[in-house]
């Protein structure tokens, strides 16, 4: 794909120009809903659910721990079983690699299985520079690269698109690249893929050099495993002459027995199904089927920083199922560009900021408060990263970055240590709810009262608008708990009550025709005497 | 100093917490405990019951009646060649006496061409397991199977399971596997959900995934 | 008689004191009674949330030390519950300090109302009267961080007259999220019109939760809509009950009443 995320806007700016695409809005509705419900329904058959989430989180941390014997190991199994092994720093290394294995098999074009890891370097970018097309054969990967657009989800990349935007990307480009669609084509499913399959048949029945990811890659025999449901991955991994696959050293499993956990796991996680379509596996080279020559490039690329991170290293347990994504309620309304990064979504919030590190960039360092840490993440995640937790965390470690690079504190900093400050003694609370009271009791008089009374404030200028522009403001209570427990002994002094107290009462909950009158709450607030304790 | 050594060396430093003992000692791995109260009979429904939820066709076979089920299978289709016998590629050691005689075999081997393949109308293999529970069937491309192209690209899979090869779960099936085999799992006819999260039947493997589960 | 701390939280002392209110009436009536510990402040989360961990370390000092002697902690807040279990070690691990990493570790334990109710106290009919149509969002950290289960609809299903509407999309967040609201109120905003529209889809009079913090941001979106539906802390329809329609001053002067509920009492009274 030609298209980039650099220059994307920090979140919230780019959250609000997907929120004002309704198109879009409805498309990731639809799509996320869906796949919600499928996903319940299949993890809700397998009773040890919970059992096979707590294997497949011990497992990725057995590998994480011990990474460097893991991969030492994995080398040595790949060799043996007649791989060739390269290792890659960065993205400029891996696609350094990858375009000289090409060159070397003459040839001016690979063929692709969608893999996150070669988004990661844009190696796509790096094979064109070279003179080499890479063709993309996921049909949601497809309609990304045909519409020269960006990837917006883990698993579909195109979820943003529906059916009528994905037979306009077809009929108009799918000619330029190839074979073209049909004259006729609808927006049926069916014949979409149906197009993209008469498009792609060509390209994968000529091309020698193929070029993929790896779900998996098993230490103790040099198994690489890819899951997948269209039959793009199996053409890819099994017509060509020459395989590469770019794996991020994250991707190790101990041992082969070890994919019995991982594939419960990953489908019903990720596409909702009990199992995916197809899953491949490879050892090497088998003599007589498939790629005769076989590449493996092991991929760091931030990963080893993110490992020197205690807390942020359980993200590395990821295997990209995309649950997260799905029942995430930003990503549902944002989607998935306006987190800027080839991972969206609550994963991406944790990952993108650690691969390239915070404290240098203001959409990155964004990322991780773009979430309500709502924790539906966790709930569904089959390998238990925390990832409420992670974002806390990275949240001090954005504040740190940025202290540190500040000689004056922000406007932020400073309110936090005097709210820290305040809030450190119930003295200086009591008073400054006190003063709160006192602007409430103010305020009230400006105000309007919601349903059950509460004086509400409407839209305020100046700061307060980010809140107030669509959202009513109660008023502070003239009398704080605090207060009130020291006149009355906690209620029981019951003379010094006010019957002003349950004035409000006289207001109507239930009462529909009601609307913004004001009868209980400024007569509550009028009768109240709040200063009485003042000591 | 070359990425290799970089990378190992980077990863030993950012693991300087973690305490230098045996993997398997630092973290324990417990699985759930596999289930055992199912009876044969019931595995293998299981399997029938979850492959046709893909929307594969399932049928009970014998040996003996298998050659009229992929005779049954095949009838109806239109020969890709316009005219003429259907093309089906069959697999070194696949039992010859489940071919029908009305089709002309392409016997699979290295030196058949992608192309050629292509031109096949239909591929019939055996397999090595079935997963009851995911209704999956596993090939590990042995005897009967042929080489993984042979069963991807043409566009009906007839595929023979014996019952006494389906496991209850996934579990048993990677047990059971040998890792210096390529193996391909298939859960139903090749599909996809990309457009809008729908599944759609038939992308670029094997639209029609038939399978025959012989013997009881 | 073990000591039973009130930490009635930041939010709720300034804004909604009513809700401590009705947790003092409620405790009462099913024979605790319960403290305030006057020192008490707030328990760090904005601090937290926003990343400022070392501005939390002063705040969750001053709970250790309010809290001290107590042998429960009763919070009508799930995210604040939430905050003292799970976030207060995370405080004191990264403040280098083993005192405080102890103290945490030995901070008598908090309970969500809900689950001092249910699990402490073992009951679900906690005698309140409240014959309104009301549903209740169960909200983010009390479902998922704590992970208070149904305790919350088993006691509202106990309360005389109350009619429990099943809330379309309930597990998925209104989009308060503390700072988010605000860093992030367009998106924040986008989630609450859906849960709004969802609340007045039930038909429900009242909209219970056991977060007014989740309730400010929906009753402000609710209000601003002029949707007449009204929130309410669940402790405030747990505390009412019949003995309000009995007479004016007499209800004004009983901490039994106090509590925002019962607005039908008033029409009774009229």
């Amino acid at each position: 794909m030609s298209g980039t995320f650099l220059g994307t806007p920090a979140f919230p700016d780019a959250a609000r120009e997907a929120l004002e695409d309704s198109q879009l809005r409805r498309n990731l509705a639809h799509a996320t809903g869906t796949i919600r419900t499928k996903r319940a329904g299949v993890v809700g058959e397998v009773d040890e659910w919970e059992q096979l989430r707590l294997a497949g989180e011990a497992i990725k941390n057995r590998v994480l721990r011990h990474l460097p014997d893991y991969l030492e190991q994995l080398e040595r199994s790949l060799t043996a079983a007649g791989a060739t092994v390269h290792w890659a720093r960065d993205a400029t290394e891996a696609n350094a690699i990858v375009v000289d294995i090409a060159r070397r098999h003459a040839t001016d074009e690979v063929v692709k299985v969608k893999s996150m890891a070669t988004q990661e370097i844009e190696l796509n970018d790096a094979l064109e520079a070279a003179g080499i097309h890479a063709w993309e054969t996921d049909l949601a990967e497809l309609i990304v690269q045909l519409g020269d657009d960006l990837p917006s989800h883990i698993l579909v990349p195109a979820i943003h698109r529906n059916r009528a935007e994905i037979r306009e990307i077809f009929l108009r480009e799918m000619g330029n690249a190839g074979r073209a669609a049909p004259d006729d084509l609808t927006d049926e499913p069916r014949q979409l893929a149906a197009a993209a399959r008469a498009h792609l048949r060509e390209k994968f029945l000529r091309a020698k050099v193929a070029v993929s990811g790896a779900n998996f890659a098993v230490a103790e025999t040099g198994t690489l495993t890819v899951v997948e449901s269209e039959g793009n991955g199996r053409m890819c991994l099994t017509l060509p002459e020459v395989l590469v696959s770019v794996v991020g050293i994250e991707k190790v499993l101990p041992t082969f027995q070890d994919l019995d956990v991982m594939l419960q796991l990953l489908p019903r996680s990720s596409t909702g199904e009990r199992m995916n379509p197809y899953t491949s596996t490879w050892t090497g080279v088998t003599p007589g089927d498939g790629p005769q020559e076989v590449h493996v490039v092991l991929l760091d690329n931030g990963r080893t920083d993110v490992l020197a991170d205690p807390t942020g290293r359980q993200a590395l347990r990821c295997i990209r199922c995309s649950a997260c994504l799905n029942v995430c309620p930003v990503y549902e309304r944002t989607g998935g560009h306006a987190y800027g990064s080839v991972y969206p979504g609550p994963i991406g919030a944790i990952l993108t900021p650690q691969l390239r590190g915070v404290g240098s960039d203001p959409q990155t360092d964004s990322l991780p408060y773009a979430s309500s840490l709502c924790g539906a993440c966790f709930e569904v995640c089959p390998v238990r990263i925390d990832i409420p937790e992670v974002l806390v965390h990275l949240r001090g470690e954005v504040v740190e970055a940025h202290q540190e690079a500040a000689r004056l504190p922000s406007v932020q900093d400073m309110a936090m240590k005097a709210a820290s400050w305040t809030l450190s003694s119930a003295g200086r609370t009591g008073a400054a709810e006190k003063a709160a009271g006192l602007g409430g009791k103010l305020a009230a008089k400006l105000g309007r009262s919601a349903p059950g009374g509460r004086a509400v404030l409407g839209a305020l200028p100046g700061p307060a608008s980010a809140w107030s522009d669509s959202r009513d403001i109660p008023i502070p209570a003239e009398e704080s708990f605090r207060s009130w427990w020291k006149r009355t002994d906690g209620g029981r002094s019951r003379t010094e009550e006010t019957a002003g107290d349950r004035s409000r009462t006289d207001d109507t909950a239930g009462d529909r025709s009601r609307t913004d009158d004001t009868v209980g709450d400024s007569s509550r607030t009028d009768d109240t005497s709040g200063g009485r304790d003042e000591a | 100093m070359s990425a290799r050594e970089a990378i190992l060396q980077k990863a030993r430093r950012a693991l300087a917490d973690v305490p230098d003992v045996e993997p398997v000692l630092d973290v324990a791995v417990v699985r759930p405990a596999p289930e055992r109260d199912r009876s044969r009979e019931e595995v293998v429904d299981l399997f029938a019951e979850r492959v046709a939820d893909y929307r594969a066709v399932v049928e009970r076979a014998t040996s003996s009646t298998v050659v009229q089920q992929v005779a049954a299978a095949l009838r109806g289709r239109e020969p890709s060649a316009g005219a003429g016998p259907l093309r089906i590629l069959v697999p070194p050691g696949f039992p010859p006496e489940w071919v029908p005689d009305d089709v002309e075999v392409v016997h699979d081997g290295p030196d058949v061409a992608v192309s050629e393949l292509d031109r096949c109308d239909g591929v019939l293999s055996t397999a090595a397991v079935g997963i009851a529970d995911t209704g999956t069937i596993v090939l590990d491309h042995g005897e009967g199977q042929g080489r993984r192209a042979a069963t991807l690209v043409p566009d009906l899979h007839v595929c023979m399971v014996r019952a006494d090869q389906v496991v209850p779960a996934v579990p048993e099936a990677v047990a059971a596997l040998d890792p210096v085999r390529p193996h391909t799992w298939i859960s139903g006819p090749s599909a996809t959900s990309d457009i809008e999260l729908d599944r759609v039947e038939g992308v670029h493997g094997p639209r029609t995934l038939h399978v025959l589960i012989v013997g009881s | 008689m073990p000591r039973v701390g009130l930490m009635v939280t930041c939010l709720n002392d300034a804004l909604f004191p009513d809700t401590g209110k009705a947790v003092v009436t409620l405790l009462r009536r099913l024979g605790v009674d319960v403290e305030f510990p006057a020192a008490q402040t707030c328990c760090g989360q904005p601090m937290v949330n926003t990343g400022y961990l070392a501005d939390a370390v002063p705040l969750v000092r001053n709970h250790l030390e309010a809290f001290d002697g107590c042998d429960a902690i009763i919070v009508p807040s799930g995210s604040c519950a939430g905050s003292v279990r799970h976030q207060h070690g995370l405080v004191a691990e990264r403040s280098g300090d083993p005192g405080l990493v102890r103290g945490v570790e030995n901070a008598p334990p908090a309970y969500e109302l809900t689950e001092y109710l249910v699990d402490v106290l073992g009951v679900t009919d906690v005698g309140a009267y409240f014959p309104h149509r009301v549903t209740y969002h169960p909200t983010c950290h009390s479902l998922r961080m704590l992970g208070v289960g149904d305790r919350p609809a088993r006691l509202l299903r106990a309360v005389r007259g109350l009619t429990l509407l099943d809330l379309p999309g309930a597990a998925e967040c209104c989009g308060f999220g503390g700072t988010f609201a605000v860093k992030n109120a367009e998106t924040s905003i986008a989630m609450g019109n859906d849960k709004a529209h969802h609340v007045r889809t039930t038909g429900a009079e009242v909209l219970v939760a056991g977060d007014n913090s989740c309730l400010t941001h929906i009753g402000g979106l609710l209000s601003r809509q002029r949707s007449g539906v009204r929130v309410m802390h669940l402790a405030e329809i747990l505390a009412s009950t019949e003995r309000v329609v009995e007479r004016r001053d007499e209800r004004s002067a009983d901490p039994i009443s106090i509590g925002s509920a019962t607005p039908q009492n008033q029409e009774a009274h009229r």
